[in-house]
């Protein structure tokens, strides 16, 4: 015979101010099976538990039901306090009273009912619980870093100086990502290049730390702790263990009218080519889709000049297989095409440039050597116009919804250096409003207007018209004054919004975690858990999360290299052990399971069975590993014949659920 | 725009007007916004911009009681009331332009009306 324990909580007035909890805890009290339910102000305080333990001890409960908030808030509390007093933690239910209730209801009599109903089936599924017990799987001591900006150099030197090995994937044939690209860092204007460079060459240096570049990730299997990567290394038809990056090929190389994407297309670059001078790795790479010997066969002059050998035109993209216990996702972000926004002239008129363009087009290792000059007709610009929210907080299906964050302050960064640098040129930015919150960022700003002089305009820009002339006109709105403005500019440059990087949606999906609409990774918990994904073992550093400035990316990159320290520390992780398993008699092979697995934990084994007639028969069937299954459900509901069940959330419990619910 | 008169009125009313930041607190605590045509925070945003003409020819020069709560309540420290008053001055201190008279006092006359403020309106008003 069941002994069930009733524990209604108020949650201070959350609950109790729409659910009527003492009527709640009588209702439930008459249910088949429970000796004692009763309600209290916070069951999940410290007496509050006690009370929980107490009566389990004192009635001998063989279950309990909490009503309360959400499973994911408090069931390990309550498990544990359980497990304390002798009961095992997984004949603990929580009926949700909160977020499924009084939260989203407001007349009392109606909450009231449904939490009775909730109660009851809760209820209905304790009387089905067995006790569960919790395997343990060893965790591999090393960490994956997946994209090799700022974000993810900072990560891996943090669990490097733990005394973990670390890989970094980077697409790209250098390290660096976009913070490489930039000139100087707000609000200190201190020069990029000069405190990212240093890291750089420390991740190259660090022996716990590999770089495979030019590199993508091609496939994730297994689980916290255990997962199996495969790393495509591209062909860059040099071997990286021979090339000294002396550079010699690239000033031969004939082939020398490739756009330079380091560059922003500004200028060229030739087909084989390392992409700026403090690249790490320092090893050249061949394009294909330009180099003449690779697309012609004719040429060579690369593979002639290189005094080492290490050019391989032979060379094949390869694939390398290795295990993690943890992984960290750095995809960053890019600025979107502005393509749609015919308004801004962006692509009519060269002297209508992006933030990112005008970051190199003021880089003394940039196409102009630091000199800022109009990509036209290599002038200097006396007007400019900077255009804020260029695609950002646009409800259109142009741009984006969200404030990309950077903007406010990049912008005022670059009028504040080009007033410093050429005085004699005027600078206007239009806003529709200045975002600086942050250390020392509003005064950075303010700086620009009272001691620079740049005109902040509130309004937006609404036509940019390049005229015959070579001026551009801008005709925008200054709000304050009422009135419509044009500008005579010389340069225009928009701040383009910035989105996540394209690789991060496949990603995701063979990482198993989730992304929100604008393909920005989901954080397990928008407070409290803001580095993690709701997927053990994958963490979040940088944009790929949301926008976000240097100091908050380094700030995230180390706080998800804290919590992947944390779990490479263990020896080994509990397991989640409401995982699936198969009845064999029951499972007719079909492999219906295996197909939905989304953790590929179902494999099909051959097994001899007893037959009736005393003969025996080899049959197909399902073969779940409890340490790679996550327990999400997919096979039960995909298997035809019943076979398919899951601990703790069994087809007979669920159905018991639902009977009280309907009854 | 007129450079010389800018830098006259910068000058006289001793304000960075390139410290605002259009918050607009000024003219929500001014007691006669709804007698003004241009308000405080515009008088501050069109001297910045050299568009003072307008300003110079406005009644809302008259208008502004001295009374300096928006110089009290600025939270920049723009002090708008002096840049009104600065305009105020270049606009009175042009030949024949000034905004009172004697001639225009018996009419005005009040028995309420301390001899002080009369005195005051003259030092305000005339060259």
């Amino acid at each position: 015979m069941q002994r069930i324990g009733v524990f209604v909580c108020h949650c201070g007035t959350n609950i109790a101010a729409t659910v009527d909890v003492k009527a709640v805890a009588e209702a439930l009290g008459h249910e088949p099976g429970v000796v004692i339910s009763q309600d209290y102000q916070y069951m999940c305080s410290e007496s509050g538990q006690n009370l929980v333990k107490d009566a389990i001890k004192e009635h001998n409960l063989t279950g309990i039901v909490i009503c309360s908030c959400s499973p994911r808030m408090h069931e390990n509390t309550f498990r544990k306090a359980a497990a304390s007093v002798g009961l095992n933690p997984y004949l603990v239910e929580i009926a949700n009273i909160r977020e499924q209730c009084s939260w989203i209801h407001k007349e009392i009599a109606t909450a009231t009912e449904k939490a009775i109903i909730l109660g009851k089936a809760a209820v209905a599924k304790v009387h089905l619980n067995a006790p569960l017990t919790a395997g343990e799987s060893p965790v591999v001591k090393r960490a994956l870093v997946i994209g090799g900006g700022i974000a993810g150099i900072q990560t891996a030197l943090d669990i490097a100086e733990a005394g973990f090995d670390v890989d970094i994937v980077e697409k790209e044939p250098t390290i660096g990502g976009k913070m490489a690209q930039i000139d100087k860092t707000f609000p200190t204007l201190d020069c990029a290049a000069c405190i990212l460079t240093p890291k750089m060459v420390e991740c190259s240096q660090n022996e716990k730390i590999h770089i495979h570049s030019f590199s993508e990730v091609s496939d994730v299997k297994g689980f916290v702790g255990n997962f199996t990567v495969t790393i495509k290394k591209k062909a860059r038809f040099v071997d990286e263990t021979k090339c000294t990056g002396c550079g010699l090929c690239t000033e031969k190389c004939p082939m020398k009218k490739v756009p330079n994407e380091f560059n922003m297309g500004l200028d060229n670059r030739t087909a084989i080519y390392i992409p700026f001078a403090q690249a790490v790795p320092k090893v050249a790479t061949i394009d294909p889709n330009h180099c003449m010997m690779l697309k012609t066969g004719k040429c060579g002059v690369c593979s002639k000049v290189c005094s080492v050998g290490a050019i391989d035109y032979k060379q094949q993209d390869q694939f390398i297989e290795e295990k993690y216990g943890a992984i960290v996702v750095a995809t960053g972000f890019n600025p979107i095409k502005l393509d749609k926004y015919d308004e801004f002239a962006y692509n009519q008129c060269a002297d209508v440039v992006t933030s990112l363009e005008l970051e190199r087009l003021m880089n003394a290792a940039g196409p102009n050597g630091g000199t800022l000059l109009r990509p036209s007709d290599k002038t200097h610009p006396h007007k400019i116009v900077f255009v804020q929210c260029v695609g950002s907080r646009c409800d259109d299906s142009k741009g984006k919804p969200y404030c990309s964050k950077i903007c406010c302050m990049y912008t005022a960064k670059h009028a504040m250096l080009i007033r410093e640098k050429y005085p004699d040129t005027e600078v206007y930015v239009f806003y529709i409003d200045v975002r600086t919150p942050g250390k020392n960022f509003d005064e950075f700003y303010r700086r620009a207007v009272e001691q620079y002089n740049v005109h902040y305009i509130k309004g937006m820009v609404g036509k940019v018209t390049p005229k015959s002339d070579g001026k551009i006109d801008v005709q925008a709105s200054d709000l304050l004054s009422n009135e419509q403005l044009h500008i005579d500019a010389d340069l225009v440059v928009l701040a383009a919004a910035i989105e996540p990087d394209k690789t991060a949606r496949p990603l995701a999906t063979m990482l198993t975690t989730q992304m929100d609409t604008n393909d920005f990774f989901t954080e397990a918990h928008p407070k409290l858990r803001p580095v993690e994904s709701a997927t053990a073992g994958i963490f979040l550093s940088g944009a790929c999360q949301g926008p976000k400035d240097i100091p908050e990316t380094v700030a995230q990159g180390s706080a998800a290299a804290a919590k992947a320290i944390g779990l490479l520390c263990k020896n080994s992780i509990t397991c989640n052990p409401c995982v699936a398993h198969s009845d064999e008699l029951m499972c007719n092979g079909c492999s219906s399971c295996e197909k939905v697995c989304p953790y590929g934990a179902i494999t099909y084994i051959d097994k001899e069975f007893r037959m009736p007639d005393r003969t025996t028969a080899i049959r197909r069937v399902a073969s779940v590993n409890p340490a790679v299954c996550q327990g999400c459900g997919a096979c039960t509901v995909a298997c035809p014949s019943g076979a398919m069940d899951l601990n703790g959330f069994s087809n007979s419990q669920i159905m018991a659920e639902v009977d009280a619910i309907c009854k | 725009m007129d450079k010389n008169l800018k830098e006259q009125i910068l000058r006289a009313s001793g304000v960075n007007v390139l410290k605002c930041m259009r918050c607009g607190k000024c003219s929500g605590t001014c007691p006669s916004y709804d007698e003004m045509e241009y308000h405080p925070h515009q008088f501050v945003y069109m001297v910045e911009k050299g568009d003072i003409e307008k300003l110079m020819n406005s009644a809302s020069l008259y208008k502004c009681l001295t009374c300096f709560a928006c110089v009290e309540r600025c939270p920049r420290n723009v002090e708008p009331a002096k840049v009104v008053e600065a305009v105020r001055l270049a606009a009175i201190r042009q030949q024949g332009n000034n905004h009172l008279t004697p001639a225009m006092i018996p009419d005005m006359i009040d028995e309420d009306i301390p001899q002080q403020a009369l005195v005051t309106a003259f030092r305000k008003y005339t060259k």
